[in-house]
């Protein structure tokens, strides 16, 4: 057998004071599919880019076929026959892939016999189960062929562990179900072992021997597909049940008040021109804060532009108070509509700007950081922001430096600031405590709950499941751009919802009718 | 800092501009006082060098304000020369005003037509995804041929023989010089800096300018904010235009006389320099004008002194522009740099810091 064994013991890395990785150990058994699952941030990357050399570990162990290595850079994964395909496409689109094959080789003399070169590649696409044409140009390659160009590469390179960094995110599924059932073929003749990152349940049931599953940087199992069901590993990616606390004792939401964000049929399209968010209904009551839960990717990036006013719906309207909402300043500022966006520093910020000027982007355009309706008072924007640093607790508390080199916690402290400390109606949130430490994510949470006791409608987008069971009064789930289950938070379990953010009943039928 | 780089690249450029003819075996410290003095040697000198910053100062107007919502465009010499071509031929159609009616007519139309096509640029960005830079090189040529075909074709003054011109501006309508005696500069002059002022406090004082420093700095989060970014990027692109288009006016009216090829002299590429040096700060955008002006109206003194031909002050020109945007790369690791370095000497923890 050709096939590599890898088996990981105790891998741990941090950045600065945040831990990516904590003791980290699994096995990936030789001639088989392995899986690796994880929500975003989980450490899955972390973990394979120590593994291939790109960002070596802190600490832990690597054993290539039971004997151990030492793996500092690419060269020495190399060496080892693990090569690693990337989410995104390293081919080279203005050369063909003959050239392509023979140029990722690093061992060529000054001079490069094509006919030589050519003959040997034939033989080599002879012996493999799936062949491409070596003339062709990669530009005129479909997706689906340039990422079999991607893993033919690293067959030419004589790999035999091979890293699959959510492969087929780029695919369509019949271009998924393809490659996908080509590595598994390979893998179980013994040629190849696979490690393959995903977030989608029906590649790791149709297509992985094992998986295991990160969360927060820790392991938290590591098992046969077989042995596992759908609804364990939601679970398991999502949190477990002990850290669920009770629910605070709220008060309840009036069940007859108008909603006052109310969407409906609401289409949204991604970067790709495919609806991400087909006919999406929903509807958020003042004080009450309604969750939407989800496997990242389906939907929830688009929902949350289109609701911001950052990207055009294709079709269906969105109404606040009862009137039509086009995500205009004037609109916003009417309606008191707020809200908190992931990765601040790229949705709701300006990095290059003080801390003071990005505090007043709500109503720098109203007095008093405006005067005479078209003048702006530096002053004033300067006491804003040292009354709100001071409130918010922001860190250095220099209001002339630039947000963008504050840390995380800092820049979402920030933000928060300015969007929540004045009368807020409508309040749309999304992944808001991501990659935040303990105390920042009390204070979000926080004035979350003081947000909706004031009577805020808030809708909260995210991809923790103890957040959203702590916060929501109702969950949502978003399965494939569509709500496929709504649940009272104190009746929900995660059992259930795991299920649903699966894709319910209907993912099922699908893996039979491929199998 | 801001300054900074374009302290350093002024320095910098001279050395270069030094050893370039040193290397040609002329002598060199000579042509540069000779720069020198016929940039501000004398109040000839002046005179010559702010009758040439006039222009640049509205030309790279034209660059510095779409720069502020994060556009580059260099497209103001079509700006220029449609704006003069437009102020040329409207007396033609508009007799009986008053010479001051029509002076303010001119100078509107002028302003108009600059603005139509600079904010046409930020159209097709905005709405038909075209990059702005490319967008605005290609409707500048498309610009000037538009101006050589007119005039030297349908808008030709027959009588102009040896230099197709459109027919040339009735005597009242020339606007003159600040002053006949002392001062023989035109009033296109006192237009740029006033134009630069008005723009200083769009943008540093302005909401408006505000909101264009957002949209500059992150569409993402103006259009979370609710901004109209498609309506402030083509509302920066119309002003850049107008002050470009009436930079054409003030060449018309108060040195050609008439539209001729005389206006592609490339007070738009200059404009380009001038608004970089000055990081498209619109006061910094007067003092770098009245530098690069001086530039310029140095070359006939390099010719007659040295026997330089008269690109040699291009090469200065060009060698300032390659200079300021390397150290501006320069300028910006370095502060990178610093700032990692202060960080490093915060963290007492001993965490290593992870590079790459």
């Amino acid at each position: 057998m050709r096939a590599l064994s890898l088996e990981i013991i105790g891998a741990s890395k941090s950045f600065g004071s945040f831990q990516a990785l904590a003791e980290v150990s699994l096995t990936v058994r030789a001639g088989t599919v392995h899986a690796l699952l994880g929500e975003n941030g989980a450490g899955k990357s972390t973990l394979v880019k120590g593994i291939v050399g790109y960002g070596p570990l802190d600490d832990g162990e690597l054993l290539v076929n039971n004997r151990q290595q030492q793996i500092r850079t690419p060269r020495d994964s190399h060496a080892l026959g693990i090569g690693m395909v990337y989410q995104h496409f390293t081919v080279a689109p203005g050369l063909s892939v003959a050239e392509n094959l023979v140029l990722s080789r690093g061992d060529l003399n000054w001079r490069i016999d094509w006919p030589l070169e050519r003959k040997r590649l034939n033989e080599f696409m002879q012996r493999m189960p799936f062949r491409l044409d070596i003339e062709r140009p990669v530009s005129s390659l479909a997706a689906g062929e340039k990422q079999k160009l991607e893993i033919l590469k690293q067959l030419y390179l004589d790999r035999h562990l091979i890293i699959l960094d959510e492969p087929t995110s780029v695919l369509t599924p019949q271009e998924a179900e393809e490659v996908l059932g080509l590595m598994r073929d390979m893998a179980h003749k013994g040629d190849i072992s696979v490690l393959m990152i995903t977030h989608k349940f029906g590649e790791v049931s149709r297509f992985a021997d094992d998986v295991s599953v990160l969360r927060k940087g820790r392991l938290v199992g590591s098992t046969q597909v077989s042995a596992t069901s759908q609804e364990e590993l939601a679970t398991w990616m999502m949190g477990a049940a002990e850290s669920a606390a009770d629910p605070v004792s709220q008060k309840p939401v009036d069940p007859s008040a108008a909603p006052r964000l109310d969407v409906r049929e609401l289409s949204v399209a991604n970067d790709k021109g495919t609806l991400a968010v087909s006919k999406l209904s929903l509807a958020v009551r003042p004080g009450e804060i309604v969750g939407i839960a989800g496997i990242s990717g389906n939907g929830q990036r688009e929902l949350t532009e289109a609701l911001l006013g950052q990207r055009q719906s294709a079709s269906g309207e969105i109404r606040i108070n009862g009137a039509r909402y086009q995500a205009s300043r004037r609109e916003m500022q009417r309606e008191k509509v707020f809200s908190l966006p992931e990765e601040p520093l790229r949705n709701a910020c300006i990095a290059g700007m003080s801390v003071a000027d990005n505090l007043a982007l709500r109503n720098f355009d109203q007095p008093p950081l405006c005067r005479q309706g078209w003048l702006i008072n530096r002053r004033a924007i300067q006491t804003q922001a040292t009354a709100l640093i001071q409130q918010f607790n922001v860190r250095p508390a220099d209001p002339l430096r630039p947000i963008g080199t504050l840390s995380g916690g800092n820049v979402q402290r920030a933000v928060l600031a300015r969007e929540l400390t004045d009368d807020v109606r409508t309040l749309i949130v999304s992944n808001p405590v991501f990659g935040l430490d303990f105390a920042s994510v009390a204070i979000i949470h926080q004035r979350l709950r003081d947000a909706r006791a004031q009577g805020a409608a808030v809708l909260l987008l995210s991809e923790d499941l103890d957040e959203l069971l702590e916060m929501s009064d109702r969950i949502l789930v978003i399965h494939e751009g569509e709500i496929n289950f709504e649940v009272a938070a104190d009746q929900a379990d995660r059992a259930t919802l795991g299920h649903y953010m699966a894709g319910g009943g209907h993912e099922d039928q699908r893996a039979a009718g491929a199998a | 800092m801001p300054g900074l780089p374009t302290v350093l690249s002024i320095i910098s450029s001279f050395a270069l501009f030094v050893l370039f003819l040193a290397f040609q075996g002329k002598p060199a410290f000579e042509a540069l006082a000779l720069v020198f003095e016929g940039a501000f040697g004398s109040s000839f000198a002046w005179e010559n060098t702010l009758q040439r910053a006039a222009p640049l100062m509205l030309t790279a107007l034209c660059v510095a304000l779409p720069a502020r919502a994060g556009l580059i465009i260099i497209g103001g010499e079509g700006a220029l020369v449609l704006g003069g071509l437009a102020a040329a031929t409207l007396p033609l159609w508009l007799t009986g005003l008053p010479p001051l009616a029509t002076l303010i007519a001119m100078g509107m139309v002028a302003m108009l037509v600059g603005g139509f096509w600079i904010g046409l640029n930020g159209w097709l960005r905005q709405k038909r995804g075209l990059n702005e830079t490319i967008g605005s090189l290609l409707l500048s040529y498309i610009a000037i041929a538009l101006f050589n075909h007119l005039v030297e074709g349908p808008l030709r003054d027959p009588s102009s023989l040896n230099k197709p011109s459109t027919v040339g501006l009735d005597y009242s309508l020339m606007i003159g010089m600040i002053s006949e005696d002392s001062f023989r500069v035109h009033w296109g002059l006192v237009a740029g800096i006033v134009a630069c002022v008005l723009a200083y406090v769009l943008v540093r004082h302005s909401v408006k300018g505000f909101a264009l420093d957002v949209v500059g700095g992150n569409v993402r989060t103006a259009r979370m904010l609710g901004l109209p970014v498609n309506r402030l990027v083509i509302l920066t692109c119309v002003l850049g235009g107008a002050a470009a288009g009436l930079a054409g006016m003030y060449e018309v009216s108060a040195v050609q006389g008439s539209a001729n090829a005389s206006l592609i002299v490339g007070y738009g590429i200059s404009g380009i320099l001038v608004s970089f040096a000055a990081r498209h700060n619109p006061l910094a955008i007067i003092v770098c004008a009245t530098l690069v002006g001086g530039i310029e109206a140095s070359g006939s003194l390099l010719q007659r002194r040295l026997d330089l031909p008269d690109a040699t002050t291009l090469i200065l020109q060009g060698l300032l522009f390659t200079n300021l945007l390397a150290w501006e790369a320069l300028v910006g690791r370095i502060t990178q740099w610093r700032i990692r370095l202060e960080e490093h000497a915060n963290k007492s923890k001993g965490a290593e810091v992870q590079h790459g």
